[in-house]
Parts: structure tokens; sequence; C-alpha cells
């Protein structure tokens, strides 16, 4: 309970200590959120590795027709795009805390997020776009 | 060791390197003129020297980050445990490179 919460408020004050309010929240707000899903991204992405190499060397030399083919079958669809999720989000997550340790001006810092948000979810969503478009055989 | 720069060094890279993993999916999408010219791409030299540099980077940055999983664990953080981790991410990743761009090479003649 701080000062200002204790005078002047109608309401009753607060029963939640200082160290109650920010536990488990830390300076970002939503505390070890990004922390724990760089580690659910980095193990997905390890477990993914082995059937999306197997994949990828399997397109090495065919032409656009045999490529289009494999790409577009369901399996390697799936794999490809539990890939780019995982992959996305985990470059994600640790653009911002490149961006975080390096970017001290506050507005610089802020205009870095959005861009790295951005392009995240426009090379996210194209490739997602793409994977679709390759299963659905337009 | 003061590699952990380097884990840091090939996610930087490799974020910009998801360009041409977006551009490869969207010319496939696309028809043969646009996955030609993907192919052209990572045929030539100096094509063929980015597509490898990837791979580096995603092996290294892939066996790096398991040390840190261990790390978070709680494991290895004795001298010698971390030097073996590192080393063993350094060749590792070398290693796995290689061998992946072997297998490339002998299904495909290279990209």
């Amino acid at each position: 309970m701080t000062y200002s919460e204790s005078h002047g408020s109608p309401k009753p004050p607060s029963m939640r200590t200082p160290l109650g309010r920010v536990r488990n929240l830390g300076a970002a707000h939503s505390g070890t959120t990004d922390f724990w899903r760089q580690r659910i991204t980095g193990v997905a992405m390890t477990l993914l590795i082995v059937p999306v190499l197997v994949v990828i060397l399997t397109l090495v030399g065919r032409n656009h027709a045999g490529a289009a083919q494999i790409l577009g079958s369901l399996p390697i669809a799936i794999i490809l795009l539990l890939f780019i999720i995982a992959s996305i989000w985990h470059m994600k997550i640790g653009m911002q805390v490149v961006i975080e340790d390096y970017v001290h001006s506050e507005k610089l810092k802020l205009a870095s997020i959005m861009a790295n948000n951005f392009f995240c979810v426009a090379v996210a969503l194209a490739s997602i776009y793409a994977l679709l478009k390759l299963s659905s055989g337009v | 060791m003061a590699l952990s720069i380097v884990h840091r060094a090939t996610g930087i890279a490799l974020y910009v390197g998801t360009l041409l993993l977006a551009w490869w999916l969207i010319a496939a999408a696309s028809g043969p003129s646009a996955y030609a010219s993907v192919q052209a791409f990572t045929g030539s030299f100096f094509g063929k020297l980015i597509v490898f540099g990837y791979t580096w980077a995603l092996m290294h940055h892939m066996l790096s980050g398991i040390r840190h999983f261990v790390w978070d664990l709680g494991y290895g953080f004795k001298a010698n445990e971390r030097e073996a981790l590192t080393w063993a991410a350094l060749i590792g990743g070398i290693v796995l490179t290689v061998l992946i761009w072997i297998i490339a090479y002998a299904i495909g003649g290279g990209r």
C-alpha cells in the first residue's frame, strides 16, 4: 500500500502488499510469459528439426511441379506450418530482447519493437498463406 | 569462452534469413518462373554461401540453445561442464552443417 492510495481515495486501501502486486509480473507487466514462450518454441523447433530437414532435403534439386506437389501434401504442410509458427514466435521474442538490451532511447526502442512485430507478422502470414495456397492446389 | 554473443549473432542472422524461407515458399506458391528464380539464386555461388551460412547458424543456434536449456534446468555450471557444453555446441554445429550438405549433394547435386 502506497501513500497516495491510502489518502484521498474513496475506495478502501488495498490489502495487497507492494511485493504481492508485482510478484510474477515484473517491469514488463507480463511476467515470465515471453521467457517461457521462448523456451516452448525452442523445444518445439528442436523436436521438429529432423522432419523439417528431411522435407527440405527431399526438395533439393526438384523443379517447381515436384516441389509444389510435395509442399502441398498434408503432413508436410503441417510440419512446416508448426515450424514456421514456432520459429517466428521465437525470433520475435528474441529480437525484442536484443532491442531492449541495446536500444536505450525510449522512442527508438518503441519504434524498433513495433517494426519487429510488423516484420514477424508479415513474414509469418506470407509463409503461412503460401503453404495454405500450396495445400489447396490452386 | 564467450560464445553467448555468437548465440545472439546467429539468432539475428536467422531472423534475417527467414526472408529466404518466406521467399522460397511464396515462390513455390506463385509458379514455375518465380520458383526458378529462387533456384537460380540458391544455385549460385553467393546463394549457396548464404544457404550454407544459414544452415550453420541454425544448427549452431539450436545446439547452443540446448546448452541454455541445460543451464535453465540447473545443470552444467561447473567450469569444465561449461567448457564441454560450449565446445560441443561449436563442434556439433559445424559437424551437423557439413553432414546436411553432404546429404544435400548426394541427393540433388547441391542447391
